[in-house]
């Protein structure tokens, strides 16, 4: 009952959302804000609902975390606000509270009927955004919406801390007509900006101080380069500023690699769970949380960091999945994890893991990103670990990291590797795709990762959603290469932006736009949401949406297809950085945190999502396996043990690869260097 | 008895139900929250809860009664009945549900089975009396009438 209220309701909410322009939503702001509401208890979450209807909102019920990771991975700009009961059976809410934090960066609100104090603690240190005490009243329902402008807010700030000359965010221009109101002082001033930056983007994207405040997604390549500058550096001695020069992504600030350097310390901190409680952690409050994290994040077994170490997993397809978890690419990939064994997608060895194809390839970094293709098929904790610690360090510089961050952060970097990188690829199939490090070319690595990601994206093509045309599933599926290539045929069939990821967000077609602006973004990654501002765009004009993205090629009818060139990297970075803001950005974010949510959790649960992430289409797939087992995160067995054959796996790449290698070729990114392909 | 009569009689059982405790603020939300559009709501909701309670005090029952009993399953259930309860207004069950969890941290067994008795017999309490509202507002509806919205204690 509730997956049906929550079909019909997010229908609503989408057709609703879709059709409120600017203007209107901002007028009956709050009204219509997108809610689900999470509770084992059928009696409360009857009450829930109602309190919430008669609070003028859209409500989705579901009374199982796994319905509703799966509802938010489908939907990735779907929900502006989660509220979740803390006991569960199936998951706990801490769990589910860290993946939302994670894959989707929503607000996420906690409540229970234990009112103990260290309860209330956990949900603060997980990134809750509030905890509400049963039996909730009415009168604390009316005010959530505060937690959805503020953390809108706060993703401003960040991406104009980042950006130099930021507008704004990208995001609020995309803004949100679709959107449900929060923004509505937002959306018409971004509106306005969006303008602005349309027209400024189309001039000099490349040039990153022209990025406005564009949340730089983090694509799987993107993070890939960055994990190998933080491991060439060290963990310990990784400052952004290191890190950025040796990374050398145009378009990219100091801002913007210390946030994500926060983001994966915490992530590897989660991987080494409670092996190693980092105190790295600058900062004390993700020290903490390090500790909670370690606890809890039993997901996010992987160690990423291991598993790069074991040699497969190269910096840069950690790098990119944990960017992608980072970058918390809201976006869901929408479309389900396709058939691709999560686990496959690890196993997979990945050496192209297209992430984002269009961005990977240019993302330039040489560094092939599969960040979760490098991971190798047995992705040991430990290795997990040792991202973990490098996140761990990186993430402790830099705070910026909203709140979400602790809870997402970890999560996202180690989901990326748990899971199937292919998933987060084929989620993100539109641009966002989680263009999964490049480098999924490392044999050793990622087995699994890399099956996941091809799966997924193949997957997310398919599974797309019903508004893009979904590169043929088939050959995104296996190799996470197809997630470029996916994005990339993505692209091409769309006339948006193509990559089919950006097609499922839209349900409302805005993710299209998105997608496509956030390609636009050239060389830099300066956070543009892409995702974000193309749902909000819906139909139009890429060119303010993805301010990052400006990929001096593509321009509104190239961003479509150049922007899956663009980078995928770059998409899914944004999706991180962008966070949902509007929701719909999310799928960018989604992507990028696919990414990392892959790396984390139970071996197979961390490739599911990290695939996930990467792959909107194919999360939910990814999600589901995640949820199902328990985050082992000690446990170093493989993450997809078996499940995917590595030769299929690596066929299914190199098909990828192929099918890729045409639609890359017409994307000229010229802030990229398309050396990160693996062909 | 005319509606009016049967009015004033409904008012006078819920607010009894308040004064003795059985009902807590919590129901006046639900029943706030009643209207033209959801005129069933209340009865839905604690039907909703009747079930649900039902369940987890068998399963309760069931828990308690094993060899080695796991109380963190029996607390697990606890907790949810005490959320439930508390959710519709229910205090007694509630209270009684909070002294029951105080006995499964300490793992007393034989004083949680005695708390189980008791939340059993509020259960059934607060059941009876609640139907029997329900049963009066379906005469006040059948016999044209409607519930009254405001409870006024003043009177």
């Amino acid at each position: 009952m509730n997956l049906g209220n929550g079909k019909g309701s997010m229908s609503t909410v989408t057709t609703t959302a879709v059709m409120k322009s600017g203007d209107a939503v901002s007028d009956q702001f709050p009204a219509g804000l997108r809610v689900l509401v999470v509770d084992d208890d059928p009696t409360c979450l009857m009450i829930l609902e109602k309190m919430l209807r008669t609070c003028l909102y859209e409500v989705t019920k579901c009374n199982r975390a796994e319905t509703a990771l799966s509802l938010l991975r489908e939907n990735k700009n779907g929900f502006d606000i989660v509220i979740s009961d803390v006991h569960m059976p199936d998951m706990d809410g801490f769990k589910l509270l860290e993946h939302i934090g994670l894959e989707m960066d929503l607000p996420v609100i906690m409540m229970s009927a234990d009112d103990g104090k260290s309860v209330v603690m956990k949900g603060v240190t997980h990134g809750a955004c509030d905890y509400l005490i049963k039996p909730v009243r009415i009168e604390a329902l009316k005010n959530i919406w505060q937690h959805v402008v503020r953390k809108k807010k706060n993703e401003w700030k960040d991406a104009e801390q980042s950006g130099s000359a930021e507008e704004g965010d990208r995001q609020p221009k995309a803004s949100d007509e679709a959107d449900y109101s929060s923004s509505a002082n937002e959306g018409s001033w971004r509106n306005s900006k969006k303008r602005r930056d349309e027209e400024e983007e189309a001039e000099d994207r490349d040039d990153t101080s022209t990025l406005k405040k564009p949340r730089v997604v983090w694509s799987v390549e993107l993070h890939q380069q960055f994990v190998a500058a933080v491991d060439q550096l060290g963990i310990d001695k990784a400052v952004p500023k290191k890190i950025l020069e040796l990374m050398n992504v145009p378009g990219l600030t100091r801002e913007n690699v210390a946030s994500h350097l926060q983001k994966y310390r915490l992530y590897l901190r989660r991987l080494s769970g409670v092996s190693q409680h980092q105190n790295n952690m600058s900062n004390s409050f993700l020290g903490s949380q390090e500790a909670t994290f370690g606890t809890i994040s039993s997901i996010n077994g992987i160690d990423l960091q291991t598993l790069a170490v074991a040699g497969q997993l190269p910096a840069q397809s950690l790098a990119t999945l944990q960017a992608a978890g980072l970058g918390r690419s809201t976006a869901k990939a929408g479309v389900p994890m396709p058939l691709m064994d999560q686990r496959n997608l690890f196993s997979f060895e990945n050496p192209r893991v297209r992430f984002g194809e269009g961005q990977q390839q240019h993302l330039s970094s040489s560094k092939p990103m599969n960040l979760l293709l490098g991971i190798p098929t047995n992705m040991e904790p430990k290795q997990l670990a040792n991202l973990h610690q490098s996140t761990q360090s990186i993430a402790g510089l830099n705070m910026r990291v909203n709140a979400s961050a602790p809870q997402g952060n970890p999560l996202l970097m180690q989901m990326p590797q748990s899971q199937p990188r292919g998933q987060m690829l084929s989620e993100n199939t539109g641009p966002r795709v989680p263009r999964l490090p490049s480098s999924l070319g490392h044999p050793n690595v990622s087995n699994g990762i890399s099956n996941g990601f091809l799966g997924r994206n193949g997957i997310a093509g398919n599974n797309r959603g019903p508004a893009y045309n979904p590169v043929p599933p088939n050959s995104s599926l296996l190799s996470f290469p197809m997630n470029q290539s996916s994005e990339v045929s993505v692209n091409n069939s769309l006339p948006l932006g193509s990559t089919p990821g950006i097609s499922s967000i839209t349900t409302k077609g805005s993710f299209q736009e998105e997608v496509t602006s956030g390609i636009k973004a050239s060389g830099g990654f300066p956070s543009y949401d892409i995702f974000n501002e193309l749902h909000h765009h819906k139909s139009h004009d890429w060119e303010i949406t993805n301010p990052g993205l400006t990929y001096s090629a593509p321009h509104h009818a190239n961003h479509l297809q150049g922007n899956i060139d663009v980078s995928p990297s770059v998409l899914v970075h944004q999706g991180f950085s962008s966070t949902q803001q509007t929701g719909q950005s999310r799928d960018a974010t989604l992507i990028g945190k696919a990414m990392f949510s892959v790396g984390e959790g139970s071996e197979q649960d961390n490739l599911q999502n990290a695939v996930q992430h990467l792959h909107p289409l194919l999360v939910d797939n990814s999600v589901r396996v995640k949820s199902e087992r328990i985050p082992d995160a000690s446990s170093q067995t493989n993450l997809f043990p078996d499940h995917y054959g590595q030769e299929d796996l690596m066929s299914a790449l190199l098909k990828q690869q192929e099918g890729m290698g045409p639609s890359e070729s017409e994307f000229e990114f010229d802030a990229y260097s398309l050396d990160n392909i693996p062909v | 008895m005319d509606v009016g009569q049967m009015q004033r009689q409904w008012i006078d059982y819920t607010k009894s139900l308040f004064l003795e405790g059985f009902l807590d603020g919590q129901f006046l939300q639900l029943q706030q929250l009643q209207d033209e559009n959801n005129p069933d709501f209340v009865v839905e909701v604690v039907s909703l809860f009747f079930e649900d309670s039902e369940r987890l005090l068998k399963d309760l029952t069931f828990a308690l009664d094993q060899n080695g009993v796991d109380f963190k399953k029996v607390d697990a259930h606890v907790h949810q009945l005490k959320g439930s309860s508390s959710s519709i207004g229910a205090q007694r069950v509630k209270n009684a549900c909070i002294a029951f969890r105080n006995f499964c941290e300490e793992q007393n067994t034989d004083a949680c089975l005695r708390c189980l008795q008791q939340v059993k017999q509020e259960y059934c309490l607060v059941k009876n009396k609640l139907e029997t509202l329900f049963r009066l507002e379906q005469q006040i509806v059948a016999a044209g009438g409607s519930i009254p919205t405001e409870l006024s204690f003043s009177g």
